[in-house]
């Protein structure tokens, strides 16, 4: 396993000598979705709390940086911790309401979305941060501001995005925290009787995804060079952010992964593919069908089964 | 503050009102009988309006009329869910079955966008042309059809559920699944018809709303949104808390659209969401704890 996992980052370091620019901006986006998944699959995933409403950190992360470059100057590879903090800020909010309020599934489910909500209710009628038109951030090429002529550099900044989240996830996994989560997935009352402070490990798990989340942020504006409300904190984003764990195996380390390797090179494609057509909208109506596939035949995901299929074929 | 402007603020928030009571109705019977939230609701009133566009432009049916046509077009909708997709995750996890009809909304949403394309539309009525005056007060004749016409269509439902065989084995297997069956119901169609009234709840909502307000395939979220902020509001499952839930989250949306921006106007509702789901998570009218 270690090995296959040293191969495999080998592999994608060497990548982009060989890789054509589309193919890279294609693996841009498989690994900044992994890591915005794998972000997600600590309090999703691994403590079970479905948040339909992690584009509110992607959007709070992303203007917090893109207006202090902006206005103050302030570089943001400094910016992209600030937004991380101030996400989990907001994470902390809405995971202290909706844990100490004891909201469960549904309940749940639509704090996060009516927070998100609200977020881009404000950001669309705040002329202050740019209004429905959104910030834009001028090109300048400059590393300190986050900025690269070459789009291989993102490559490997997105790379180490997915790694590090990857490596957060894998750490609280080994560690009794990560046991905690889980049982607090499996049978959160039982968890309780046994003496485990369940708020203080869920709160703990939104904090860090947030975290994660809101450092995101700073990378779909510098990538982008702009942010809209609409795009930041819309509801679809936070779809796009949920689907790719559960296609992949929600509450695994490779799940997230495998899920974005699946699914972004999909939409990547068929977006370009199709809306030459004049049929956009057809990626979403496949994402919408193997949603519904994976809940009906892959509960699980697709990574556990693809292990199951691994170690049959070696026997 | 004009008196004028709030008072008619007042009088088209609750008008626009029937139809979120309708929507609303639709969502809390499915939720109520087989505790699934119908996640494309939304999505199921946009193919209702998009229906009740076809009839209007094609074979010149006008939307008050055609409603009727589109409420069965989206039971059979419903029904085919509920009997393909829902039956078999009636049991499972709620997040499982969120993540299902997430899916069906996906579906729906971007069915409309490559059968329609992304711009907005409207039905023309000849109701919608005229308006009435009450003193300073105008009152526009569609908004006043659209909303006799949902209360109508909320108090049969309610007639219905109340009075038939049918709708007492609806009510039967809300209350108490296993016992319905023990009784002989056919509890699997009886979840079948229960979904497809939904839908058809929400169908008819969509061509009566139609005449009164543009639409796209895109607006289906935050439809179903603003039904999940009702139902909650008031209570989940409660016919009775849909109906009202909806005329007041409307009547709170126009007065925010007046006192705040028309484009703020859901920020009201989403506050009423957050403090309701804070200090009473059962809604205005549920019963119990969530």
């Amino acid at each position: 396993m270690r090995w296959a996992a040293v191969i495999a980052i080998a592999v994608l370091l060497a990548l982009p000598a060989v890789l054509g620019s589309y193919a890279i901006t294609v693996f841009i986006f498989i690994f900044f979705y992994a890591f915005l998944g794998q972000a997600w699959n600590i309090i999703g995933g691994y403590a079970g709390q479905l948040s339909v409403g992690h584009a509110a950190f992607v959007g709070l992360g992303a203007y917090t940086s893109a207006m202090l470059s902006i206005h103050a100057g302030l570089t943001p590879w400094i910016g992209m911790l600030v937004g991380g903090v101030v996400s989990a800020a907001l994470g902390a909010l809405i995971g202290y309401l909706g844990f100490r309020f004891g909201l469960r599934g549904f309940y749940f489910v639509l704090l996060t979305v009516a927070f998100a909500e609200i977020f881009r209710i404000i950001a669309l009628n705040t002329d202050w941060v740019g209004g429905a038109q959104g910030l834009y951030i001028t090109f300048t090429g400059d590393p300190r501001q986050f900025q690269f002529q070459d789009n291989r550099v993102y490559y490997y900044v997105s790379l180490g995005l997915m790694l590090l989240a990857t490596g957060v996830v894998a750490w609280i996994e080994r560690h009794r925290f990560g046991a905690y989560l889980v049982a607090i997935r499996e049978d959160e009352n039982a968890c309780e009787a046994l003496g485990v402070d369940t708020f203080r490990y869920k709160m703990l798990a939104i904090v860090v995804s947030a975290f994660l989340t809101g450092i995101g942020g700073t990378f779909y504006a510098f990538y982008l060079f702009s942010l809209q409300p609409n795009s930041v904190f819309g509801i679809p984003l936070s779809v796009e952010i949920v689907i790719r764990p559960i296609v992949g195996g929600s509450g695994t380390i490779l799940g997230p992964i495998l899920g974005s390797f699946i699914l972004s090179p999909l939409a990547e494609l068929s977006r370009t593919y199709f809306s030459q057509g004049g049929w956009t909208g057809m990626h979403l109506i496949v994402y919408g069908a193997l949603l519904i596939g994976v809940v009906l035949f892959l509960p699980q995901g697709a990574y556990p089964a693809l292990r199951r299929l691994l170690l049959r074929v070696r026997g | 503050m004009d008196a004028a402007l709030i008072g008619q603020g007042l009088l088209s928030g609750l008008l626009f009102g029937g139809v979120y009571s309708l929507m609303a109705v639709g969502l809390t019977l499915i939720f109520g009988v087989m505790r699934v939230v119908n996640f494309a609701h939304g999505d199921m009133m946009v193919w209702g309006m998009y229906l009740a566009w076809m009839l209007a432009t094609r074979l010149g049916v006008d939307p008050y009329a055609g409603f009727v046509l589109c409420a069965g077009g989206l039971f059979v909708v419903g029904f085919v869910v509920q009997r393909t997709l829902v039956d078999r995750i009636v049991d499972a996890p709620h997040e499982m079955q969120i993540l299902l009809m997430l899916g069906v909304a996906l579906v729906l949403e971007n069915a409309a966008l490559v059968a329609f394309g992304p711009d907005p539309q409207r039905v023309r009525s000849a109701l919608t042309a005229s308006t009435l005056w009450l003193g300073p007060i105008f009152v526009d004749v569609g908004r006043l059809v659209t909303f006799g016409l949902a209360v109508l269509l909320t108090g049969a439902l309610y007639l219905f559920l109340a009075r038939t065989p049918l709708g007492r084995s609806v009510r039967a297997a809300a209350d108490n699944p296993y016992g319905a069956l023990v009784i002989g119901t056919d509890v699997r169609r009886v979840y079948a018809v229960a979904f497809g009234i939904g839908a058809a709840c929400v169908g008819a909502a969509g061509a009566l709303v139609s005449p009164i307000l543009p639409f796209q395939p895109a607006g289906g979220l935050s439809l179903s949104v603003a039904s999940f902020n009702i139902v909650i509001i008031g209570g989940m499952g409660s016919l009775l808390g849909a109906f009202v839930g909806g005329l007041l989250v409307s009547v709170a949306e126009s007065m925010g659209a007046v006192f705040l921006a028309p484009s703020m106007k859901e920020l009201v509702s989403f506050s009423l969401l957050i403090a309701i789901l804070l200090f009473r998570p059962a809604g205005l009218f549920g019963k119990g704890s969530a």
